[in-house]
């Protein structure tokens, strides 16, 4: 990490993360300002300061602060372990969901919906509030570990390996979710499908004092793989003859990327686009060096799911949109932009 | 640089949304327990019925009856409403039902210091009956939410006494919610089209599981319903009543053989709510066709 990025970088790369830190702040103005309720800009600077009335201190404090720090966290969270993901594997098209943690996330959310009732009907303890979340990233985990242990022979993770595992592994997932939307009644299903859309209208203060960590401690450690995710570039062979470790880093690449994006699924459901082409998008521009896609990937990864639940919140007030259809709404035709600038 | 051009733009479109003039403007003073806002049709129906329906400022995506309620500012689906939506409306009291959340945007109606009364949704005639009591006292409406009550359970009681009266065969009805590729969806036990068929003086066809389930062409036979049961919003969506009983696993049931289909609006049949008792005196003219049921002294009124 010490050593001085290439000089021979790039136009602009050297520039983007001050630019994408910048737009960042910009974001996290604006979804502090938007909302439902009308509340001007000088009241949401006392409101900040602990001067707000009443109501305005509740919207911008209780709920606008909340809600842009767990968007950020999340959107960060998931570009960073989509650009950690398509280093390793060293394809274009790896995102989060293809080391099986959104679709075992998306299995346990399933049957915490429709068989959440006898669940808690025998442990009356269960907080049902409390039990998807946990129920999401604790089954994202397990079904990255399974995808991790098939693929592993003698010590040594194969990566093709992990991508065919992490394809059956959510087929399986797919269909028992599957069985349980055919078991579930009108409600469930709809709960589960909004699930699927994503939102962040459950992000209080302690939802997102618990979901912080878990999504920071990812997100401050997987720069540190950027140099020797560089080597691997070349290939793992070559990397091993650099002297990099690559079965380690294999590892910490896959566990603090499924920490990352489960807590990520957990807080929020399932937000789609991101993790697949924030990456893409900062490559674009910076070039494939992973100590500037890694962070760059986070800055813009927040920006990018803030503004979108900013929008989500106020685009069709007083209801809210599911925050994943804007990201994609977004930041689709974003990257459809730049690509037609490259291809000129 | 182009980067922070493009994101500059976003930014700006993303300012200049039509988001901005869609906020509602706030501190209208109202008198307490002036401005209700009302999350779940069963609610909805019963603060009309209740002769308060200009005191709502909103409601849910599913209050779309009376036809008012269609007209109210809708804060989305019941289950991912945002809190801020919610305030934005100003509402002096929240009406919701036990199912409205996520909890993080209920809790937060409280901590802002709108009070939030939470109803029960359950579809049997004691929830009903409970939960326009309920809207009653939150609303501060008793007197005429008794009033309804008293005339829901007489013309209940008129209804079954005339049933045991005449005491005609049950016939075995099975209701079709939807039919989409996976095959018809059939209400089993403990849905609310359940406790209307019994209510009725039908029998459910299905008995074997509880809720909806895609219903087998095998399943349909055994069950051998002799009139089948629907809502008009799902034979509109299929294209009609023959497209329905031409349907394989219909054709060769009885009620297919015999062409025999009801169709009630979902709302109406389903909603138990206060039109509950001539929903159900309805269901039961259709079912027993050669039966004189006497009219009923209070109903609000059908569809």
């Amino acid at each position: 990490m010490s050593q001085a990025l290439p000089a021979a970088g790039r136009a602009g790369a050297r520039r983007i993360l001050p630019a994408l830190a910048l737009v960042l702040v910009a974001m996290l103005v604006l979804s502090l300002v938007l909302g439902a309720v009308a509340v001007p800009p000088d009241r949401v600077l006392a409101a900040l300061m602990g001067q707000g009335t009443g109501r305005d201190a509740v919207v911008v404090l209780q709920l606008r602060l909340p809600r842009a720090i767990m968007g950020g966290a999340t959107g960060a969270a998931l570009a960073v372990a989509g650009a950690t993901l398509q280093g390793l594997f060293r394809n274009p098209l790896a995102d989060p969901g293809l080391i099986g943690v959104s679709s075992g996330a998306a299995l346990a959310a399933a049957v915490t919906i429709v068989l959440g009732g006898h669940l808690t009907a025998l442990l009356p303890w269960l907080q049902t509030a409390w039990l998807l979340p946990v129920a999401a990233f604790a089954g994202g985990l397990v079904a990255t570990r399974v995808v991790g242990a098939v693929a592993t022979r003698d010590g040594v993770t194969s990566a093709p390996g992990m991508l065919l595992a992490g394809i059956a592994v959510n087929a399986i997932a797919m269909a028992l979710v599957g069985l349980l939307v055919w078991m579930s009644d009108d409600r469930q299903l709809r709960d589960f499908t909004f699930w699927t859309l994503g939102s962040l209208a459950g992000a209080d203060w302690p939802r997102t004092a618990l979901a912080l960590p878990l999504l920071l401690v990812p997100m401050l450690l997987l720069p540190r793989l950027a140099l020797p995710l560089n080597a691997m570039m070349l290939g793992e062979r070559e990397a091993g003859h650099l002297g990099v470790a690559v079965q380690r880093i294999k590892r910490q690449a896959v566990v603090l990327s499924a920490l990352a994006v489960g807590a990520a699924v957990a807080a929020t459901g399932l937000i789609g686009f991101v993790g697949l082409v924030v990456p893409h998008l900062v490559r674009l521009v910076a070039g494939p060096d992973q100590r500037l896609v890694i962070p760059g990937s986070a800055l813009l990864g927040a920006s990018l799911l803030m503004g979108a639940d900013a929008l989500a919140r106020t685009l069709a007030a007083p209801a809210e949109l599911p925050v994943g259809l804007l990201t994609s709404a977004i930041g689709g035709p974003f990257f459809l932009w730049l690509l037609t600038r490259r291809a000129r | 640089m182009r980067l922070t051009t493009g994101l500059a733009l976003l930014l700006w479109a993303a300012a200049a949304s039509p988001a901005a003039a869609a906020t509602v403007a706030e501190g209208a003073a109202v008198a307490p327990g002036g401005r209700i806002l009302s999350l779940g049709a069963a609610v909805t129906e019963i603060v009309f019925a209740l002769d308060s329906g200009d005191r709502l400022v909103g409601a849910d995506s599913s209050s779309i009856y009376p036809p008012d309620a269609d007209r109210l500012p809708k804060v989305g689906y019941v289950r991912a409403l945002g809190a801020e939506g919610l305030l934005s409306l100003s509402p002096d009291l929240v009406l919701a039902t036990e199912e409205a959340g996520p909890p993080a945007a209920i809790e937060a109606l409280a901590a802002a210091g709108v009070p939030v009364a939470r109803v029960g949704e359950g579809t049997s005639v004691a929830a009903a009956l409970a939960r326009i009591s309920a809207v009653g006292a939150a609303i501060g409406k008793d007197v005429p939410a008794t009033t309804l009550r008293a005339g829901i359970e007489r013309d209940l009681a008129t209804l079954a006494a005339a049933m045991a009266a005449a005491a005609p065969a049950r016939p075995r009805v099975m209701f079709v919610l939807s039919a989409g590729r996976g095959g018809p969806m059939v209400a089993g036990t403990g849905t609310a089209a359940d406790s209307m068929i019994t209510l009725a003086g039908g029998a459910n066809a299905i008995d074997g599981y509880a809720g909806y389930k895609p219903l087998a062409p095998e399943a349909a036979a055994t069950a051998e319903p002799e009139v089948i049961l629907t809502t008009t919003q799902a034979l509109e969506s299929l294209g009609g009543a023959d497209a329905l009983l031409d349907r394989p696993e219909i054709a060769a049931t009885p009620a297919g053989r015999a062409r025999r289909l009801l169709a009630f609006d979902a709302a109406y049949l389903l909603g138990f709510g206060p039109r509950m008792a001539q929903a159900a005196t309805d269901l039961a003219r259709a079912l027993h066709p050669g039966l004189a049921l006497p009219d009923l002294a209070s109903a609000p009124g059908a569809p």
